[in-house]
């Protein structure tokens, strides 16, 4: 068996680790698993290790020849660093991304902190999905007060840039 | 404000007070954000790394929090410079070794500090001493709302905050406490602790963070993962994880005065012997022994006012500071270690011998003797 990080030399030690119920193994060789420090326990982390790893193999089994519009970075570029090259990458490589980040993390949503414009703007888009909501129905109902009204409604907050 | 002045003063989080101060050295919180649509610093162009930084740099310099604060070009400092500061927790090692496009936003507290173009466009973080991340994440947290307002940042519904690695991508946030726990170590718990926290899902790593060793028995504890629970959570799990690791070394301590006096009693003469009489001593041997000191602080066996003078030391004696205090530009190993040895005599000059009978006087306490059958 070869070593997962320098692809070269014969594995001879075996990891598998076990983070919240998920496994995760790696082999290496002898000078692989000194380098990653796997013999001190207090400055290793296997997922750590397994992240620049795992990640590139991830993007590659997904199709083959991506490249960002926005920046240039394509997935070999990922597979050598194991960083991205601008935000928009995320949609260009999300097929293997989602993958990955749900290996990686407790989800795959955001719940925490957003930018307050953001977040004013979502609670907007909520709204305004609503009052077309109820707009249709009006309309269905044959209720054309009420439709006016929610009409002029919609209208007020659209005319705000 | 000037780089000298940095040198001159300690910063906050080493100097000030808090919660199990005697344990949780620091508590530290970052943040990792970049602007929407820009390469991020590692893929992007020189020009490129040149303008997010004259933009990113502008609106920070302009914060409230920022109105006394050091702020420089990282070409412009001496690796020596940069060293001093990674000593302290104000830059990352990854920083230093950036030049050209990237910069450091610092307060004069020295308890917030902005990387500019580290691996993201934005490293901002706030440190204090003791136990209280909520504290610290307060403080990032009021520095990042108000730049949300002056910079766009790469911000995904879905995915939160959009970062170089997918490693930081949602919270972006990365927070973590510096553990002093010589009674885990000499009572060989730690490795157990340290799988535990790690199946977990937070991480353990030594001084300096990933990658680097634990001397002077100092354990930094963090979040591993960023996506998928909000920023209170993470801090949550992390305060619980840590109380439960201070109970541990509390526990592994007061086994140590019982059980083990002879060899405790041994380890902090032989500590404060070695340290008050030596001539030559390299960073993680004065590190290692001046853990050994700081326990006697904690254990009555040194006065309290030692605590600073000692907590001092730790960064004292830590290579560039050496350097810094002694002026010269060059020094060679030998000579650090032999200036060293001379601050750290000089230093426990005013430090009396270890009052071992306090100790003894502890453990011959009746009522521990019941609790130990």
């Amino acid at each position: 068996m070869q070593c997962d990080v320098c692809q070269s030399k014969e594995a001879t030690v075996f990891l598998t680790q076990i983070v919240e119920g998920k496994m995760q193994k790696v082999n290496l060789c002898e000078a692989c698993s000194k380098e990653k420090g796997v013999n001190d326990p207090t400055g290793f982390a296997l997922a750590d290790l397994l992240m620049g790893l795992g990640a590139a193999q991830e993007i590659e089994k997904t199709s083959s020849s991506l490249k960002c519009q926005v920046c240039g970075f394509t997935q070999a570029d990922f597979k050598k660093t194991g960083r991205l090259g601008c935000s928009a990458c995320y949609a260009v490589f999300t097929d293997g991304l989602s993958g990955m980040l749900k290996n990686m993390h407790k989800g795959t949503t955001h719940t925490g902190k957003a930018p307050a414009a953001l977040q004013e703007r979502r609670a907007q888009g909520e709204k305004l999905r609503a009052l077309h909501d109820n707009l249709h129905q009006a309309v269905v109902a044959e209720e054309y007060e009420r439709a006016a009204d929610l009409r002029d409604q919609i209208r007020r907050i659209e005319a705000v840039p | 404000m000037k780089f000298s002045r940095i040198i001159a003063s300690t910063g906050e989080w080493l100097s000030g007070d808090g919660p199990h101060r005697n344990i949780v050295v620091s508590s530290r919180v970052r943040l990792a954000r970049n602007l929407h649509e820009k390469p991020f610093p590692g893929w992007a162009k020189k020009a490129e790394r040149l303008d997010v930084m004259r933009l990113v740099k502008d609106a920070v310099e302009n914060l409230p929090e920022m109105a006394d604060s050091y702020s420089e070009n990282l070409e412009a400092l001496s690796p020596l410079e940069k060293q001093v500061l990674v000593e302290r927790h104000l830059i990352s090692r990854e920083h230093a070794a950036k030049g050209v496009g990237s910069a450091v936003v610092m307060n004069s507290p020295q308890t917030l500090s902005v990387m500019i173009n580290e691996e993201d466009h934005l490293r901002m973080q706030a440190i204090c001493c003791g136990l209280q991340l909520d504290m610290v994440f307060g403080m990032i947290n009021r520095v990042d709302s108000e730049l949300e307002n002056l910079l766009e940042y790469a911000f995904d519904p879905t995915l939160g905050y959009l970062t170089a690695c997918p490693t930081n991508v949602g919270t972006g946030m990365r927070a973590s406490a510096m553990l002093h726990l010589p009674g885990l170590v000499m009572s060989d718990q730690i490795n157990k602790i340290v799988n535990s926290v790690n199946k977990i899902g937070l991480a353990v790593r030594g001084l300096h963070g990933e990658g680097t060793e634990a001397i002077g028995n100092l354990f930094q504890v963090s979040n591993q993962t960023t996506l998928g629970e909000t920023e209170a959570e993470i801090i949550g799990r992390l305060n619980r994880v840590i109380e439960q690791v201070l109970e541990h070394e509390q526990n592994a301590r007061a086994l140590l005065a019982n059980r083990k006096s002879i060899t405790l009693h041994d380890q902090i003469g032989r500590a404060y012997g070695i340290l008050s009489h030596a001539y030559s001593m390299s960073s993680k041997e004065a590190l290692n022994l001046l853990s050994i000191i700081k326990l006697g602080v904690d254990l009555g066996v040194f006065p309290e006012p030692c605590r600073f003078p000692v907590d001092e030391l730790f960064i004292e004696t830590q290579p560039a500071h050496l350097q810094k205090g002694a002026e010269t530009q060059k020094m060679s190993a030998d000579e650090r270690d032999s200036l060293r040895a001379a601050i750290i005599r000089a230093k426990l000059s005013s430090v009396k011998e270890p009052d071992i009978a306090h100790l003894q006087a502890q453990t011959e306490d009746p009522a521990e003797e019941k609790h130990d059958e």
